[in-house]
């Protein structure tokens, strides 16, 4: 039998606590919970897009790239520059139909990017101390957010919502939005895509083989710097996907907003075990719900307390289990 | 830089090797860890169909001139030639195309992958299905107990296990030359007996193997010609069976003296 810890009981009373606000709130008003869950769904498919490409490249070379939130932003601001260019808005509404070709342009665009920005920044790094390239990482960031803010200017700027808008059925008084739906739609097809490529491709496999042990995956004929190259694209197709999406959802851009978003996105990485992808999808479906259930609930604290409530939560897990939700301790050291 | 002479490698027995010329054929090799010169000077070759082993003591600099014939560290000075072809410095994926299959010092196999994967890793440059299969039967016939961990995270094995699943793996390359970085280490004694086994059996079947060892009484039973490593320099090199009876070997590795 196991032992009971006092972390244990702790851990077993957050939860309890959390479950008896959870009910507290939906008994109170089920129709904000529905509205709040399918907010907190949207914005948690959001992060998962774009915390895919932190864990994917954190799993190959141990770099948190601190640049992912700002090729995100880039990414917004090309696929609403595309938008703009095609002369189209919501009042033709075959418009939604280009917004798939945009969306398909703007991942290339952010994987070809990403691939550059590896290629040019961190491979010359290879060797060096780890603190160098987090440290190009995080000058990078800056850069791109340069570039967002001479492209886009430095204020908000509002762009055409051509996804269509409108309520689809209604639940129990509540209008279910056409956005929120289509944009875990268009992500679950990508996260599926995404498992299916690192599980079952030659290329994903060799991505397994280096992010364990790159000398190992040398000697298995295995072209590393390939395989790292192929990563960041990867991530940088995810961001992209993420960057049009979300200017859609918030219909606006911002230079800025790669950094918080990049940051929360890290955020669920961690959660749910960085290096593992069922774990950053995991970790980011939950930070979005929290940020939703606080910020819409009857009893939440409000969204001015959500970045202190998320990262309060990431404490708590990484207290309980430091190596993320559902990332593991590994066992072939022998 | 003057570069280490070869005047210091004394030859015990006969240096003839016959006439075939050599497949691997090392010259001067230098490596250094930053300013730590590992290798300092190494020259050896390895004729096709033999057995050649590298035996020396911890620190000697046999890891790391596997290292530098598979690619993974760069020689500062010094050639490396694989079946007339200069090879030194190329990356790794390279060298395994060229038919050089390496199996570690430390095994290095992915222990969150099965059995399975690890050996279809083996065989990344491959394209013809037909052979791998073939090959993963083949190395299931040396290794009957990886068949019964197929399915098995190759982490989980014990390290016997995991030396077969290393050697195995190297096989599935279908390597003209095979080097084994220390095959016996760490292995209870009746598994380094089948360990060097199959080594003699994989050899009989038509690979050349280079193999480094520290178990050097073991080595040299199975090896044709042999290298004495010290202090990253050849100190010796001549026959297997000469240097087992030689009486400088025996004092210094054989533990006799």
């Amino acid at each position: 039998m196991r032992q009971v810890t006092g972390k244990g009981l702790a851990a077993v009373g957050l939860l309890v606590a959390v479950a008896v606000w959870l009910v507290w709130n939906f008994s109170e008003s089920p129709a904000a919970f529905l509205r709040v869950s399918i907010i907190g769904l949207q914005n948690g498919a959001l992060y998962a897009l774009i915390a895919l490409g932190y864990t994917l490249v954190y799993g190959i070379i141990e770099l948190i790239n601190f640049a992912h939130g700002d090729l995100f932003m880039l990414g917004s601001l090309f696929g609403m520059f595309l938008l703009a260019q095609s002369g189209q808005d919501a009042s033709n509404p075959a418009t939604w139909l280009l917004l798939i070709g945009i969306i398909a342009a703007t991942m290339v665009f952010c994987g070809t990017l990403n691939m550059t920005i590896e290629r040019v920044a961190y491979r010359p790094l290879r060797n060096a101390p780890k603190l160098a390239p987090l440290i190009t990482a995080i000058g990078m960031s800056f850069i791109l957010q340069n570039i967002g803010l001479i492209w886009n200017g430095p204020g908000q700027v509002s762009v055409p919502v051509v996804l269509p808008n409108e309520v689809l059925f209604t639940i129990g008084g509540v209008g279910i939005n056409s956005i929120p739906l289509i944009i875990v739609g268009v992500t679950i097809p990508l996260l599926l895509l995404l498992t299916w490529i690192v599980r079952s491709t030659k290329p994903g496999k060799a991505m397994r083989a280096t992010a364990q042990d790159a000398d190992g995956a040398r000697l298995m004929g295995i072209n590393v710097n390939r395989t790292i190259a192929f990563t960041f694209a990867l991530g940088g197709l995810m961001a992209g996907a993420a960057g049009v999406l979300y200017a859609q959802a918030v219909s606006t851009t911002r230079w800025d907003q790669g950094f918080q978003l990049g940051l929360i996105s890290f955020t669920a990485a961690v959660l749910g075990g960085i290096g593992n992808l069922r774990g950053a999808v995991l970790g980011a479906v939950l930070i979005g719900f929290i940020q939703a259930l606080n910020e819409g609930l009857p009893h939440g604290a409000g969204a001015q307390w959500s970045q202190s409530l998320v990262f309060s939560i990431l404490i708590l897990i990484l207290v309980f289990k430091p190596e993320g939700l559902l990332g593991e301790q590994t066992p072939e050291k022998v | 830089m003057s570069s280490p002479t070869a005047e210091s490698v004394t030859q015990v027995g006969s240096g003839d090797r016959g006439s075939a010329a050599p497949v691997l054929e090392v010259e001067g090799l230098r490596v250094f860890y930053g300013n730590i010169e590992a290798v300092k000077g190494v020259s050896i070759k390895v004729h096709p169909g033999e057995i050649v082993t590298l035996i020396g003591s911890n620190g000697a600099g046999k890891t790391t001139t596997l290292r530098a014939i598979s690619g993974l560290n760069a020689p500062r000075h010094g050639t490396i030639t694989f079946e007339g072809k200069s090879i030194g410095g190329r990356p790794g994926h390279e060298i395994v195309k060229l038919g050089i299959a390496q199996s570690p010092e430390g095994r290095k196999i992915f222990g969150r992958m099965s059995v399975q994967e690890n050996l279809e890793l083996g065989a990344f440059q491959r394209t013809d299905k037909d052979g791998i299969k073939d090959d993963v039967a083949r190395v299931f016939d040396l290794f009957p107990r990886l068949k019964e961990r197929i399915n098995q995270r190759a982490g989980t094995m014990s390290g016997g296990e995991q030396q077969m699943l290393a050697m195995g793996r190297a096989l599935m390359a279908r390597p003209k030359l095979l080097m084994l970085d220390e095959p016996s280490m760490g292995l209870a004694p009746v598994l380094v007996d089948l360990i060097f086994e199959t080594v003699k059996e994989v050899n009989a079947q038509g690979t050349t193997i280079l193999m480094v060892e520290q178990n050097a009484l073991a080595a040299l039973d199975v090896a044709r010609y042999a290298y004495v490593l010290e202090s990253g320099k050849i100190k010796l090199e001549g026959p297997a069976a000469a240097l087992a009876t030689n009486d400088e070997v025996r004092k210094a590795y054989l533990g006799e003296g």
